[in-house]
Protein backbone atom coordinates (compact mmCIF):
# COMPACT_ATOMS: atom_id res chain seq x y z
CA UNK A 1 0.00 0.00 0.00
CA UNK A 2 2.87 2.07 1.00
CA UNK A 3 4.48 2.03 -2.64
CA UNK A 4 1.43 3.53 -3.76
CA UNK A 5 2.59 6.59 -2.37
CA UNK A 6 6.44 6.39 -2.55
CA UNK A 7 8.62 6.62 -5.66
CA UNK A 8 7.77 3.60 -8.19
CA UNK A 9 9.35 0.31 -6.70
CA UNK A 10 12.41 -1.05 -9.13
CA UNK A 11 12.68 -4.47 -9.23
CA UNK A 12 12.63 -6.29 -6.32
CA UNK A 13 16.05 -8.46 -8.26
CA UNK A 14 17.79 -5.49 -7.82
CA UNK A 15 20.20 -5.15 -5.23
CA UNK A 16 20.00 -1.68 -5.01
CA UNK A 17 16.50 -1.17 -5.47
CA UNK A 18 16.12 -3.29 -2.63
CA UNK A 19 18.42 -1.09 -0.99
CA UNK A 20 16.62 2.14 -1.58
CA UNK A 21 13.24 0.84 -0.55
CA UNK A 22 14.59 -0.32 2.84
CA UNK A 23 16.06 3.24 3.24
CA UNK A 24 12.59 4.70 2.51
CA UNK A 25 11.02 2.16 4.59
CA UNK A 26 13.67 3.71 7.76
CA UNK A 27 12.59 6.97 6.56
CA UNK A 28 9.19 6.71 7.15
CA UNK A 29 9.75 5.27 10.28
CA UNK A 30 11.83 8.70 11.56
CA UNK A 31 8.58 10.34 10.86
CA UNK A 32 6.98 8.79 13.75
CA UNK A 33 10.32 8.85 16.38
CA UNK A 34 9.14 12.13 18.17
CA UNK A 35 5.75 10.37 19.28
CA UNK A 36 7.16 7.20 20.41
CA UNK A 37 10.07 9.18 22.10
CA UNK A 38 7.74 11.06 24.08
CA UNK A 39 5.36 8.17 24.64
CA UNK A 40 7.82 5.54 26.36
CA UNK A 41 9.57 8.55 28.47
CA UNK A 42 6.18 9.63 29.56
CA UNK A 43 3.80 7.07 29.60
CA UNK A 44 5.56 3.60 29.20
CA UNK A 45 8.69 4.60 31.78
CA UNK A 46 6.36 6.00 34.69
CA UNK A 47 4.16 1.98 33.55
CA UNK A 48 6.78 0.22 34.09
CA UNK A 49 8.07 1.90 37.18
CA UNK A 50 4.95 1.40 38.81
CA UNK A 51 5.11 -2.63 37.84
CA UNK A 52 8.70 -3.40 38.83
CA UNK A 53 8.35 -1.18 41.62
CA UNK A 54 5.85 -3.27 43.01
CA UNK A 55 7.97 -6.31 42.92
CA UNK A 56 10.85 -4.21 44.31
CA UNK A 57 11.96 -4.13 48.11
CA UNK A 58 13.56 -1.49 50.13
CA UNK A 59 17.44 -2.77 49.52
CA UNK A 60 16.67 -3.27 45.35
CA UNK A 61 15.79 -7.00 45.39
CA UNK A 62 12.83 -8.05 44.27
CA UNK A 63 10.06 -9.13 46.63
CA UNK A 64 6.32 -10.28 46.80
CA UNK A 65 6.61 -8.47 50.68
CA UNK A 66 4.75 -5.17 49.08
CA UNK A 67 1.87 -6.88 47.11
CA UNK A 68 1.97 -9.53 50.02
CA UNK A 69 1.13 -6.32 51.86
CA UNK A 70 -1.91 -5.54 50.02
CA UNK A 71 -3.61 -8.28 52.27
CA UNK A 72 -3.30 -5.86 54.94
CA UNK A 73 -6.13 -5.16 56.63
CA UNK A 74 -6.56 -0.95 55.97
CA UNK A 75 -5.49 -1.83 52.50
CA UNK A 76 -8.23 -4.93 51.67
CA UNK A 77 -11.09 -2.20 53.41
CA UNK A 78 -9.57 0.73 51.08
CA UNK A 79 -10.25 -1.03 48.28
CA UNK A 80 -13.61 -2.95 49.26
CA UNK A 81 -15.23 0.76 49.81
CA UNK A 82 -13.35 1.51 46.58
CA UNK A 83 -15.46 -1.13 44.71
CA UNK A 84 -18.80 -0.51 46.90
CA UNK A 85 -18.48 3.13 45.95
CA UNK A 86 -17.72 2.73 42.51
CA UNK A 87 -20.16 0.42 42.34
CA UNK A 88 -23.25 2.41 43.67
CA UNK A 89 -22.44 5.71 41.67
CA UNK A 90 -21.72 3.81 38.19
CA UNK A 91 -25.60 2.16 39.16
CA UNK A 92 -27.51 5.21 40.47
CA UNK A 93 -25.37 7.09 37.82
CA UNK A 94 -26.09 4.63 34.91
CA UNK A 95 -29.69 4.28 35.44
CA UNK A 96 -30.69 8.23 35.90
CA UNK A 97 -27.72 8.91 33.00
CA UNK A 98 -30.00 6.13 31.23
CA UNK A 99 -33.29 7.91 31.83
CA UNK A 100 -31.86 11.18 30.61
CA UNK A 101 -30.68 10.24 27.75
CA UNK A 102 -33.40 8.42 26.55
CA UNK A 103 -35.48 11.56 27.25
CA UNK A 104 -32.38 13.64 24.81
CA UNK A 105 -32.81 11.24 22.41
CA UNK A 106 -36.86 11.91 22.05
CA UNK A 107 -36.15 15.42 21.96
CA UNK A 108 -36.06 17.60 19.32
CA UNK A 109 -32.99 16.70 16.68
CA UNK A 110 -30.33 19.24 17.05
CA UNK A 111 -32.53 21.39 19.48
CA UNK A 112 -31.19 23.17 21.88
CA UNK A 113 -31.88 21.19 24.86
CA UNK A 114 -29.89 18.18 23.47
CA UNK A 115 -27.22 20.54 22.81
CA UNK A 116 -26.94 22.34 25.73
CA UNK A 117 -27.53 19.12 28.38
CA UNK A 118 -24.59 17.51 26.26
CA UNK A 119 -22.10 20.48 26.42
CA UNK A 120 -23.01 20.40 30.25
CA UNK A 121 -22.18 17.02 30.67
CA UNK A 122 -19.04 16.93 29.12
CA UNK A 123 -18.21 19.56 31.95
CA UNK A 124 -19.35 17.70 34.80
CA UNK A 125 -18.46 14.20 33.86
CA UNK A 126 -14.79 15.26 33.14
CA UNK A 127 -14.03 18.96 34.56
CA UNK A 128 -15.32 17.67 38.01
CA UNK A 129 -13.20 17.19 40.75
CA UNK A 130 -12.32 19.86 43.04
CA UNK A 131 -14.89 22.49 41.86
CA UNK A 132 -17.66 19.86 42.19
CA UNK A 133 -16.27 19.50 45.31
CA UNK A 134 -16.48 22.75 46.80
CA UNK A 135 -20.40 22.94 44.47
CA UNK A 136 -21.07 20.77 47.12
CA UNK A 137 -19.56 22.19 50.26
CA UNK A 138 -21.52 25.62 49.21
CA UNK A 139 -24.71 23.65 49.12
CA UNK A 140 -24.99 21.28 51.98
CA UNK A 141 -21.68 22.19 53.82
CA UNK A 142 -22.54 23.58 57.65
CA UNK A 143 -22.83 27.12 55.84
CA UNK A 144 -24.79 25.79 52.55
CA UNK A 145 -27.46 26.86 50.91
CA UNK A 146 -29.82 24.22 51.26
CA UNK A 147 -28.41 23.33 54.58
CA UNK A 148 -29.49 27.13 55.63
CA UNK A 149 -32.75 26.83 54.54
CA UNK A 150 -33.85 23.55 55.62
CA UNK A 151 -33.39 24.75 59.04
CA UNK A 152 -34.57 27.90 59.11
CA UNK A 153 -37.49 27.61 57.10
CA UNK A 154 -38.35 23.75 58.12
CA UNK A 155 -36.51 23.13 61.03
CA UNK A 156 -34.40 20.43 59.42
CA UNK A 157 -31.09 19.47 60.56
CA UNK A 158 -29.55 17.17 58.03
CA UNK A 159 -26.68 16.87 60.18
CA UNK A 160 -28.38 15.65 63.08
CA UNK A 161 -26.66 12.06 62.80
CA UNK A 162 -23.30 13.95 62.07
CA UNK A 163 -21.74 15.67 59.26
CA UNK A 164 -21.84 13.18 56.41
CA UNK A 165 -20.46 15.12 53.09
CA UNK A 166 -16.89 14.73 54.39
CA UNK A 167 -17.24 10.80 54.54
CA UNK A 168 -18.66 8.31 52.08
CA UNK A 169 -22.19 8.86 51.89
CA UNK A 170 -20.53 12.54 50.44
CA UNK A 171 -18.98 11.01 48.53
CA UNK A 172 -21.45 8.64 46.93
CA UNK A 173 -23.31 11.83 46.48
CA UNK A 174 -20.76 14.36 44.53
CA UNK A 175 -19.49 10.94 42.47
CA UNK A 176 -23.28 10.46 41.25
CA UNK A 177 -23.26 14.33 40.58
CA UNK A 178 -20.34 13.64 37.71
CA UNK A 179 -21.40 9.74 36.81
CA UNK A 180 -24.73 10.55 35.64
CA UNK A 181 -23.30 13.09 32.85
CA UNK A 182 -20.45 10.60 32.15
CA UNK A 183 -23.53 8.08 31.37
CA UNK A 184 -25.20 10.48 28.99
CA UNK A 185 -22.30 11.06 26.61
CA UNK A 186 -21.55 7.33 26.74
CA UNK A 187 -24.68 5.91 26.64
CA UNK A 188 -26.67 8.73 24.00
CA UNK A 189 -24.56 6.96 20.97
CA UNK A 190 -26.33 3.07 21.77
CA UNK A 191 -29.79 5.08 22.23
CA UNK A 192 -29.17 6.77 18.95
CA UNK A 193 -29.08 3.76 16.94
CA UNK A 194 -32.58 2.27 18.03
CA UNK A 195 -34.91 2.79 15.06
CA UNK A 196 -37.94 3.95 15.86
CA UNK A 197 -38.95 1.20 12.46
CA UNK A 198 -38.23 -1.66 14.99
CA UNK A 199 -41.18 0.16 17.39
CA UNK A 200 -43.44 0.29 14.40
CA UNK A 201 -42.69 -2.88 13.70
CA UNK A 202 -43.45 -4.47 17.46
CA UNK A 203 -46.51 -2.38 17.08
CA UNK A 204 -47.90 -3.27 13.67
CA UNK A 205 -47.55 -7.31 15.16
CA UNK A 206 -49.61 -6.21 18.23
CA UNK A 207 -46.81 -5.84 20.92
CA UNK A 208 -47.69 -3.46 23.99
CA UNK A 209 -44.82 -0.62 25.14
CA UNK A 210 -44.20 -3.18 27.81
CA UNK A 211 -43.52 -6.39 25.21
CA UNK A 212 -41.40 -3.17 23.05
CA UNK A 213 -39.24 -2.87 26.40
CA UNK A 214 -39.06 -6.25 27.31
CA UNK A 215 -38.46 -8.21 23.79
CA UNK A 216 -36.96 -5.47 21.65
CA UNK A 217 -34.94 -2.84 22.79
CA UNK A 218 -34.37 -3.84 26.23
CA UNK A 219 -32.40 -6.85 24.71
CA UNK A 220 -30.87 -5.03 21.85
CA UNK A 221 -29.07 -2.41 24.47
CA UNK A 222 -28.30 -4.35 27.41
CA UNK A 223 -24.85 -4.77 25.95
CA UNK A 224 -24.60 -1.05 25.63
CA UNK A 225 -26.14 -0.40 29.02
CA UNK A 226 -23.92 -2.94 31.26
CA UNK A 227 -20.71 -1.65 28.82
CA UNK A 228 -21.70 1.55 29.68
CA UNK A 229 -22.03 0.52 33.73
CA UNK A 230 -18.61 -1.11 33.89
CA UNK A 231 -16.90 2.47 32.24
CA UNK A 232 -18.87 4.52 35.08
CA UNK A 233 -16.99 1.90 37.50
CA UNK A 234 -13.77 2.10 35.94
CA UNK A 235 -14.47 6.50 36.43
CA UNK A 236 -15.10 6.34 39.67
CA UNK A 237 -12.70 3.86 40.10
CA UNK A 238 -10.24 5.96 39.21
CA UNK A 239 -11.51 9.57 40.57
CA UNK A 240 -9.30 10.85 43.38
CA UNK A 241 -9.91 14.92 42.84
CA UNK A 242 -12.96 14.76 44.33
CA UNK A 243 -12.15 12.80 47.25
CA UNK A 244 -9.06 14.67 47.46
CA UNK A 245 -10.43 17.82 47.66
CA UNK A 246 -13.40 16.68 50.18
CA UNK A 247 -12.14 14.04 52.61
CA UNK A 248 -9.48 15.64 54.86
CA UNK A 249 -9.83 12.84 57.81
CA UNK A 250 -8.33 9.42 57.23
CA UNK A 251 -8.01 7.54 53.92
CA UNK A 252 -11.07 5.45 53.00
CA UNK A 253 -10.52 4.78 49.89
CA UNK A 254 -7.96 3.45 47.73
CA UNK A 255 -6.40 7.04 45.78
CA UNK A 256 -6.37 8.38 49.59
CA UNK A 257 -4.05 5.57 50.41
CA UNK A 258 -1.88 5.86 47.80
CA UNK A 259 -1.60 9.51 48.33
CA UNK A 260 -1.08 9.09 51.98
CA UNK A 261 1.91 6.70 51.06
CA UNK A 262 3.21 9.10 48.47
CA UNK A 263 3.10 12.11 51.07
CA UNK A 264 3.80 10.97 54.60
CA UNK A 265 7.38 10.12 55.28
CA UNK A 266 8.17 6.95 54.25
CA UNK A 267 7.19 3.90 56.79
CA UNK A 268 10.71 1.45 56.77
CA UNK A 269 10.44 -1.48 54.70
CA UNK A 270 6.80 -0.10 53.08
CA UNK A 271 8.82 2.69 50.19
CA UNK A 272 7.42 0.67 47.38
CA UNK A 273 3.82 -0.08 48.88
CA UNK A 274 2.02 3.01 46.89
CA UNK A 275 3.18 1.23 43.71
CA UNK A 276 1.91 -2.14 44.47
CA UNK A 277 -1.57 -0.49 45.65
CA UNK A 278 -1.33 1.60 42.20
CA UNK A 279 -0.69 -2.04 40.50
CA UNK A 280 -3.39 -3.25 42.39
CA UNK A 281 -5.72 -0.86 41.07
CA UNK A 282 -4.91 -0.90 37.42
CA UNK A 283 -5.27 -4.52 37.67
CA UNK A 284 -8.93 -4.19 38.64
CA UNK A 285 -9.20 -0.88 35.51
CA UNK A 286 -7.78 -3.21 33.66
CA UNK A 287 -10.26 -5.90 33.83
CA UNK A 288 -13.19 -3.80 34.15
CA UNK A 289 -12.10 -1.94 30.90
CA UNK A 290 -11.47 -5.60 29.01
CA UNK A 291 -15.25 -6.37 29.74
CA UNK A 292 -15.99 -3.13 28.84
CA UNK A 293 -14.16 -3.84 25.32
CA UNK A 294 -16.41 -6.85 24.97
CA UNK A 295 -19.72 -5.67 25.39
CA UNK A 296 -18.31 -2.68 23.09
CA UNK A 297 -17.93 -4.95 20.43
CA UNK A 298 -21.66 -6.36 20.97
CA UNK A 299 -23.18 -3.46 21.05
CA UNK A 300 -21.30 -2.18 17.40
CA UNK A 301 -22.71 -5.03 15.52
CA UNK A 302 -26.18 -4.47 16.88
CA UNK A 303 -26.76 -0.93 16.58
CA UNK A 304 -23.73 0.08 14.80
CA UNK B 1 -45.60 13.35 12.21
CA UNK B 2 -47.20 11.02 14.05
CA UNK B 3 -49.91 12.83 12.80
CA UNK B 4 -49.26 11.65 9.10
CA UNK B 5 -48.69 8.23 10.24
CA UNK B 6 -51.56 7.63 12.26
CA UNK B 7 -53.54 9.22 9.77
CA UNK B 8 -55.95 5.62 8.55
CA UNK B 9 -55.56 3.66 11.63
CA UNK B 10 -59.09 3.37 13.37
CA UNK B 11 -60.19 5.94 16.05
CA UNK B 12 -59.07 3.38 19.01
CA UNK B 13 -55.82 3.32 17.81
CA UNK B 14 -56.18 6.65 17.40
CA UNK B 15 -56.37 7.59 20.73
CA UNK B 16 -54.24 4.91 22.46
CA UNK B 17 -50.65 6.52 20.25
CA UNK B 18 -52.58 10.24 21.69
CA UNK B 19 -52.97 8.66 25.36
CA UNK B 20 -49.12 7.28 25.18
CA UNK B 21 -47.18 10.13 23.54
CA UNK B 22 -48.74 12.39 26.63
CA UNK B 23 -47.62 9.47 28.84
CA UNK B 24 -44.24 10.09 27.50
CA UNK B 25 -44.27 13.74 27.62
CA UNK B 26 -45.13 13.47 31.16
CA UNK B 27 -42.80 11.19 32.36
CA UNK B 28 -39.94 13.39 29.83
CA UNK B 29 -41.22 16.45 32.25
CA UNK B 30 -40.65 14.65 35.45
CA UNK B 31 -37.00 13.28 34.37
CA UNK B 32 -36.05 16.95 33.34
CA UNK B 33 -37.18 18.57 36.18
CA UNK B 34 -35.99 15.93 38.91
CA UNK B 35 -32.95 15.63 37.06
CA UNK B 36 -32.54 19.56 36.44
CA UNK B 37 -33.39 20.61 40.02
CA UNK B 38 -30.63 17.90 41.04
CA UNK B 39 -27.60 19.71 38.82
CA UNK B 40 -28.61 23.20 38.82
CA UNK B 41 -29.06 23.08 42.66
CA UNK B 42 -25.59 22.98 43.82
CA UNK B 43 -24.50 25.63 40.70
CA UNK B 44 -27.62 27.74 42.23
CA UNK B 45 -26.10 27.65 45.77
CA UNK B 46 -22.78 28.13 44.66
CA UNK B 47 -24.05 31.82 43.31
CA UNK B 48 -25.81 32.04 46.40
CA UNK B 49 -22.93 31.39 48.58
CA UNK B 50 -20.64 33.56 46.52
CA UNK B 51 -23.08 36.85 46.63
CA UNK B 52 -23.69 36.44 50.41
CA UNK B 53 -23.09 39.50 52.33
CA UNK B 54 -22.74 40.83 55.79
CA UNK B 55 -26.05 40.50 57.29
CA UNK B 56 -27.86 38.46 54.90
CA UNK B 57 -28.07 41.22 52.04
CA UNK B 58 -26.79 40.70 48.43
CA UNK B 59 -23.39 41.51 47.70
CA UNK B 60 -20.89 41.49 44.95
CA UNK B 61 -17.92 41.47 46.32
CA UNK B 62 -16.18 38.49 45.80
CA UNK B 63 -16.86 38.41 41.86
CA UNK B 64 -15.61 42.14 41.37
CA UNK B 65 -12.39 41.20 43.41
CA UNK B 66 -12.48 37.92 41.55
CA UNK B 67 -12.22 40.24 37.88
CA UNK B 68 -9.39 42.53 39.13
CA UNK B 69 -6.50 41.51 38.23
CA UNK B 70 -4.15 44.06 40.37
CA UNK B 71 -6.08 43.65 43.43
CA UNK B 72 -6.59 39.39 42.83
CA UNK B 73 -3.02 39.27 42.70
CA UNK B 74 -2.20 41.53 45.80
CA UNK B 75 -5.08 39.52 47.86
CA UNK B 76 -4.83 36.06 47.01
CA UNK B 77 -1.01 35.27 45.20
CA UNK B 78 -1.54 31.87 45.23
CA UNK B 79 -4.69 32.08 43.20
CA UNK B 80 -2.94 33.91 40.75
CA UNK B 81 -0.10 32.39 40.29
CA UNK B 82 -2.30 29.29 39.97
CA UNK B 83 -4.49 31.09 36.94
CA UNK B 84 -1.41 32.22 35.22
CA UNK B 85 0.08 28.74 35.45
CA UNK B 86 -2.92 27.27 33.99
CA UNK B 87 -3.23 29.43 31.21
CA UNK B 88 0.57 28.40 30.10
CA UNK B 89 0.28 25.17 30.80
CA UNK B 90 -3.25 25.34 28.41
CA UNK B 91 -0.94 26.79 25.46
CA UNK B 92 1.98 24.68 25.97
CA UNK B 93 -0.47 21.44 26.13
CA UNK B 94 -2.44 22.45 22.93
CA UNK B 95 0.55 23.06 20.82
CA UNK B 96 2.62 20.07 22.18
CA UNK B 97 -0.28 17.37 21.35
CA UNK B 98 -1.07 19.36 17.92
CA UNK B 99 2.88 19.03 17.16
CA UNK B 100 3.58 15.57 18.19
CA UNK B 101 -0.25 14.03 17.59
CA UNK B 102 -1.22 15.39 13.89
CA UNK B 103 2.02 14.83 11.80
CA UNK B 104 2.15 11.31 13.24
CA UNK B 105 -1.50 9.89 12.68
CA UNK B 106 -1.35 11.56 9.62
CA UNK B 107 1.98 9.91 8.48
CA UNK B 108 1.06 6.65 9.81
CA UNK B 109 -2.47 6.65 7.29
CA UNK B 110 -0.17 7.61 4.57
CA UNK B 111 3.19 5.79 4.96
CA UNK B 112 2.78 3.10 7.64
CA UNK B 113 -0.42 2.11 7.95
CA UNK B 114 0.61 -1.48 10.04
CA UNK B 115 1.62 0.64 12.77
CA UNK B 116 -1.92 2.30 12.84
CA UNK B 117 -3.35 0.11 15.44
CA UNK B 118 -0.26 0.28 17.57
CA UNK B 119 -0.60 4.15 17.72
CA UNK B 120 -3.94 3.95 18.73
CA UNK B 121 -3.68 1.30 21.65
CA UNK B 122 -0.47 3.73 23.04
CA UNK B 123 -2.90 6.49 22.22
CA UNK B 124 -5.43 4.67 24.09
CA UNK B 125 -3.94 3.44 26.99
CA UNK B 126 -3.80 6.37 29.51
CA UNK B 127 -8.22 5.01 29.65
CA UNK B 128 -6.88 2.51 31.79
CA UNK B 129 -4.54 3.59 33.79
CA UNK B 130 -6.10 6.29 36.25
CA UNK B 131 -4.49 9.61 37.07
CA UNK B 132 -3.38 8.60 39.95
CA UNK B 133 -0.74 5.33 39.15
CA UNK B 134 0.43 7.46 36.33
CA UNK B 135 1.63 10.23 39.08
CA UNK B 136 2.93 7.45 41.23
CA UNK B 137 5.44 6.40 38.20
CA UNK B 138 5.84 9.61 36.93
CA UNK B 139 7.60 10.68 40.20
CA UNK B 140 11.04 9.56 39.37
CA UNK B 141 10.54 10.90 35.50
CA UNK B 142 9.92 14.11 36.86
CA UNK B 143 12.83 13.66 39.10
CA UNK B 144 14.68 14.38 35.93
CA UNK B 145 12.72 16.75 34.19
CA UNK B 146 13.27 19.20 37.69
CA UNK B 147 16.83 18.22 36.32
CA UNK B 148 17.62 19.15 33.12
CA UNK B 149 14.17 21.97 32.81
CA UNK B 150 13.36 23.71 36.49
CA UNK B 151 10.91 23.11 38.98
CA UNK B 152 8.32 25.16 37.09
CA UNK B 153 4.73 24.20 37.26
CA UNK B 154 4.78 24.81 33.07
CA UNK B 155 6.85 21.02 32.91
CA UNK B 156 3.07 19.52 33.97
CA UNK B 157 2.71 19.90 30.49
CA UNK B 158 4.48 16.76 29.76
CA UNK B 159 2.31 14.54 31.58
CA UNK B 160 -0.78 16.72 30.12
CA UNK B 161 0.01 16.03 27.27
CA UNK B 162 -0.30 12.09 27.83
CA UNK B 163 -3.51 12.41 30.04
CA UNK B 164 -5.22 14.16 26.55
CA UNK B 165 -4.00 11.61 24.14
CA UNK B 166 -7.09 9.65 24.52
CA UNK B 167 -9.47 12.50 23.74
CA UNK B 168 -7.19 14.42 20.78
CA UNK B 169 -6.45 11.21 18.92
CA UNK B 170 -10.14 9.66 18.93
CA UNK B 171 -10.79 13.26 17.89
CA UNK B 172 -8.18 13.75 15.06
CA UNK B 173 -8.63 9.85 13.91
CA UNK B 174 -12.05 11.00 13.30
CA UNK B 175 -11.72 13.69 11.44
CA UNK B 176 -9.54 12.14 9.09
CA UNK B 177 -11.49 9.20 8.27
CA UNK B 178 -14.10 11.81 7.06
CA UNK B 179 -11.53 12.44 4.35
CA UNK B 180 -9.75 10.57 1.68
CA UNK B 181 -6.38 11.23 3.14
CA UNK B 182 -4.89 8.92 0.49
CA UNK B 183 -6.03 10.51 -2.55
CA UNK B 184 -5.61 14.03 -1.52
CA UNK B 185 -2.11 13.35 -0.62
CA UNK B 186 -1.20 11.69 -4.00
CA UNK B 187 -3.30 14.82 -5.64
CA UNK B 188 -0.56 16.95 -4.03
CA UNK B 189 2.11 14.63 -4.17
CA UNK B 190 1.77 14.00 -7.82
CA UNK B 191 1.64 18.13 -8.55
CA UNK B 192 5.16 18.03 -6.94
CA UNK B 193 4.36 19.38 -3.41
CA UNK B 194 6.39 17.61 -0.91
CA UNK B 195 5.66 16.26 2.47
CA UNK B 196 5.88 19.45 4.39
CA UNK B 197 3.48 20.99 2.01
CA UNK B 198 1.30 18.17 1.86
CA UNK B 199 0.55 17.91 5.78
CA UNK B 200 0.40 21.74 6.56
CA UNK B 201 -1.14 23.62 3.24
CA UNK B 202 -3.63 19.99 1.79
CA UNK B 203 -4.46 17.44 4.63
CA UNK B 204 -5.09 20.15 7.98
CA UNK B 205 -7.16 22.43 6.38
CA UNK B 206 -9.62 19.77 5.82
CA UNK B 207 -9.43 18.21 9.04
CA UNK B 208 -9.23 21.82 10.37
CA UNK B 209 -12.49 20.83 12.85
CA UNK B 210 -11.29 18.42 13.87
CA UNK B 211 -7.96 19.94 15.30
CA UNK B 212 -10.29 22.32 16.70
CA UNK B 213 -12.19 19.54 19.04
CA UNK B 214 -9.12 18.41 20.08
CA UNK B 215 -8.01 21.24 21.00
CA UNK B 216 -11.15 22.33 23.11
CA UNK B 217 -11.15 19.00 24.89
CA UNK B 218 -7.42 19.46 25.53
CA UNK B 219 -8.27 22.80 27.06
CA UNK B 220 -11.34 21.34 29.15
CA UNK B 221 -9.06 19.06 30.77
CA UNK B 222 -5.99 21.06 31.42
CA UNK B 223 -8.09 23.56 33.02
CA UNK B 224 -9.90 20.60 35.37
CA UNK B 225 -6.42 18.82 36.05
CA UNK B 226 -5.28 18.41 39.89
CA UNK B 227 -3.86 15.15 41.05
CA UNK B 228 -0.66 15.17 38.92
CA UNK B 229 -0.18 18.62 39.82
CA UNK B 230 -0.78 18.49 43.16
CA UNK B 231 0.98 15.22 44.21
CA UNK B 232 4.09 16.77 42.02
CA UNK B 233 3.84 19.83 44.53
CA UNK B 234 3.55 22.00 41.32
CA UNK B 235 1.04 24.81 40.97
CA UNK B 236 -2.47 25.00 38.99
CA UNK B 237 -5.77 26.44 38.96
CA UNK B 238 -7.25 23.30 40.67
CA UNK B 239 -4.37 23.29 43.44
CA UNK B 240 -4.98 26.55 43.82
CA UNK B 241 -8.42 26.42 44.40
CA UNK B 242 -8.44 23.49 46.65
CA UNK B 243 -5.71 25.44 48.67
CA UNK B 244 -7.68 28.49 48.78
CA UNK B 245 -10.95 26.34 50.33
CA UNK B 246 -8.98 26.23 53.44
CA UNK B 247 -8.97 29.95 54.22
CA UNK B 248 -11.31 32.03 52.25
CA UNK B 249 -14.07 29.63 51.02
CA UNK B 250 -16.03 32.09 49.63
CA UNK B 251 -13.19 33.27 47.05
CA UNK B 252 -12.26 29.40 46.34
CA UNK B 253 -16.66 28.65 45.34
CA UNK B 254 -16.29 31.55 43.40
CA UNK B 255 -13.13 30.66 41.46
CA UNK B 256 -14.44 26.95 40.66
CA UNK B 257 -17.78 28.24 39.57
CA UNK B 258 -16.39 30.72 36.93
CA UNK B 259 -14.20 28.03 35.98
CA UNK B 260 -17.30 25.40 35.63
CA UNK B 261 -19.30 28.47 33.25
CA UNK B 262 -15.57 28.96 31.05
CA UNK B 263 -15.59 25.12 30.39
CA UNK B 264 -19.44 25.08 29.55
CA UNK B 265 -18.79 27.81 27.51
CA UNK B 266 -15.87 26.06 25.73
CA UNK B 267 -17.72 23.16 24.87
CA UNK B 268 -20.76 24.72 23.92
CA UNK B 269 -18.03 26.23 21.36
CA UNK B 270 -17.25 22.74 20.77
CA UNK B 271 -20.63 21.53 19.56
CA UNK B 272 -21.25 24.10 17.39
CA UNK B 273 -18.11 23.61 15.71
CA UNK B 274 -19.15 19.38 15.84
CA UNK B 275 -22.37 20.75 14.83
CA UNK B 276 -20.98 22.24 11.17
CA UNK B 277 -18.46 20.04 10.90
CA UNK B 278 -21.47 17.45 10.41
CA UNK B 279 -23.66 19.94 8.12
CA UNK B 280 -20.57 20.37 5.39
CA UNK B 281 -21.16 16.69 3.72
CA UNK B 282 -24.37 17.30 3.26
CA UNK B 283 -24.46 20.45 1.35
CA UNK B 284 -21.95 18.39 -0.46
CA UNK B 285 -24.29 15.74 -1.77
CA UNK B 286 -27.16 17.92 -2.69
Amino acid sequence: MAAVVTRPAEPASDNRGRLSRVLTRGRSLLGVVPFFAFVAVFLAVPTLEVTIGAFTGDDGQPTLSNVGALMNGYIVDAFISSILLSAVTAVLGAVFGALLAYVLVTAKEGGLLRRVVTAASGVLAQFGGVTLAFAFMATIGLPGFVTLFLRDNFGINIYSGGVWLYEMPGLVLVYTYFQIPLMVIVFLPALDGVRPQWREATESLGGSTWQYWRRVAGPLLAPAFLGSTLLLFANAFSAYATAAALVSQGSPIVPLQIRSALTSEVVLGQQNLGKAMALGMVVVVAVVMWLYALLQRRTAKWLG
Amino acid sequence: MAGLATGGLPPRRQGLMRRRARRQRAFRWVVVTVLGVFFLLPLLAMLEFTTRGAGGRLSFDTWRLLFDWGRLRATYPDLSVGITDSAGLVVLTVLLMLVLLVPTVIWVRLRLPRLRRVVEFICLLPLTIPAIVLVVGLAPVYAWVTYFLGGSSLTLTFAYTILVLPYAYRAIDAGLSSIDVRTLAEAARGLGAGWGTVMWRVVLPNIRSAVMSAAFLTVALVLGEFTIASLLNRSNLQVAINLLGKSSAGMSVAVSLAALVLAFVLLMLLSLVGGRRRGIPKENNS
